[in-house]
């Protein structure tokens, strides 16, 4: 029995997927901006510049397949993201909200696109530079509205509460808007996406690794692909979920920014 | 094994960023940002403009063009209802008309009865003047003849006779 499901007949330990695998050495040159995930970000900026240029170029009022694919993708993000959050300021922030959008769902699905298979936001860097973007926008736009002291001062001390309770609201709220916000934002995104490359390679990786065992571990690995593929849809499912959250929470900091108070 | 496990946990922190990936992430981003700004959303918002545009110029029109029978039809109406009453009118003038004529006719034909009653009258007035008349003499020769019958005495002589008749006529009307 225990023979049966030993790993490997030479000895040789599986090696489960780690953190080491998203360390991916550069694919040309000896350079640290040829690694396969900045690779990834330039080719996402081309393909949906060139989707999105090619499917808007001819604007026309009754749209061809391409136009209104393009433009089913961005009256979402306008109307359900902007407009419907935000209210009627919206038309400011959708090229960012659109962008964002875009931006993050592309490189997302990178993650399943066969051959390509990363998912360029498991770099924590990127979902960084994005959240720092959207924190920069949020207070930007708060303080453009109603005065740095003013918008600080709603942070600090939110009306209507008992002035004991600032002792207690008053860091939570500056935590919340200047920490915590940025940083949930980012780690949110980072961390569904380089979990579920994670688990995409555990189960892929050791279905391959039990196929080389004895017999009865050959039988099981096609289980383990089985799950392998199951968890493709069920990564699609969250790369486009993450890319819309990542956006909603954006659309909802801007519009928490533009309200009078909060 | 776990040496090699436990060596990958120790090599890499996943949440430690990249210098070049921040420096990509952001000029990436940026770029993206850029051409779907100045290109694509001013064209989907044009487009959607001038469906909206064209949405409403269509209902604009179907609008209009709905007005425009209503005012038709209002139009319609109005004249239908100036004809009724027109013809209304011109009923109520056939009956006055007619009533005028029919009492003028009755007038005159009252007119000419009493003429023609008027005529007979003369002419029985007449007739009767000429009986009268013939009367006269018929009933001188008859009440002669009966006379000379009666006495036997016979009047032949023409002039007598006549003077007799007359002497008779002349105490007639002197007994009148």
């Amino acid at each position: 029995m225990r023979s049966l499901f030993r790993l490997s007949g030479e000895g040789e330990g599986f090696v489960p997927p780690s953190s080491n695998d998203f360390e991916l050495p550069p694919v040309f040159g000896d350079n640290a901006f040829t690694t396969k995930p900045i690779i990834l970000v330039f080719l996402s900026v081309i393909l949906v510049s060139v989707f999105f240029l090619l499917s808007s170029r001819k604007a026309a009022v009754v749209p061809s397949k391409l136009q209104f694919a393009g433009e089913s993708i961005y009256s979402f993000v306008r109307n359900d993201l902007g407009r419907d959050i935000i209210g009627h300021e919206f038309m400011r922030f959708v090229p960012y909200l659109f962008t964002l959008f875009t931006f993050v769902l592309t490189n997302n699905i990178f993650g399943i696109v066969p051959f390509l298979q990363f998912p360029a936001m498991s770099r924590v860097s990127f979902p960084y530079v994005l959240a720092v973007f959207t924190f920069v926008v949020f207070h930007y736009v708060g303080i453009r509205k109603q005065g740095l002291i003013k918008y600080l001062k709603d942070i600090m001390f939110m009306p209507g509460v008992p002035k004991p309770v600032y002792i207690l609201l008053t860091p939570i709220e500056l935590a919340t808007f200047f920490l915590v916000r940025p940083l949930t934002l980012s780690l949110r995104l980072f961390a569904n996406m380089f979990a579920g490359h994670l688990l995409l390679l555990v189960f892929i990786l050791g279905g391959e690794h039990l196929f080389q065992g004895v017999l009865g571990l050959k039988l099981i690995s096609p289980f383990a692909f089985a799950f392998g593929i199951g968890l493709t849809f069920f990564e699609f499912m969250v790369q486009c979920l993450q890319a819309y959250i990542f956006t909603l929470l954006t659309a909802l900091y801007i519009a928490g920014a533009l309200a009078d108070e909060h | 094994m776990e040496n090699s496990l436990y060596a990958a946990a120790e090599k890499v922190n996943p949440l430690v960023p990249h210098t070049a990936e921040l420096i990509v992430g952001a000029v990436a981003f940026l770029l993206l940002f850029l051409v779907l700004r100045s290109r694509v959303v001013p064209m989907f918002e044009k487009a959607f403009t001038e469906r909206t545009a064209a949405i409403q110029g269509g209902m604009e029109r179907a609008e209009k063009a709905q007005l425009e029978a209503q005012r038709a039809l209002a139009q319609y109406n109005d004249q239908l209802s100036t004809a009724r009453e027109e013809a209304q009118k011109m009923r109520e003038d056939a009956r006055v008309q007619g009533t005028a004529i029919v009492e003028e006719l009755r007038v005159k034909a009252q007119e000419e009865a009493a003429r023609i009653t008027a005529a007979a009258h003369a002419s029985i007035e007449s007739e009767r003047q000429q009986a009268v008349t013939s009367l006269r003499s018929e009933v001188g020769a008859l009440a002669v003849e009966l006379a000379s019958k009666i006495v036997g005495e016979a009047l032949d002589d023409q002039a007598r006779q006549s003077r007799i008749v007359d002497r008779f006529l002349d105490d007639l009307e002197k007994s009148k």
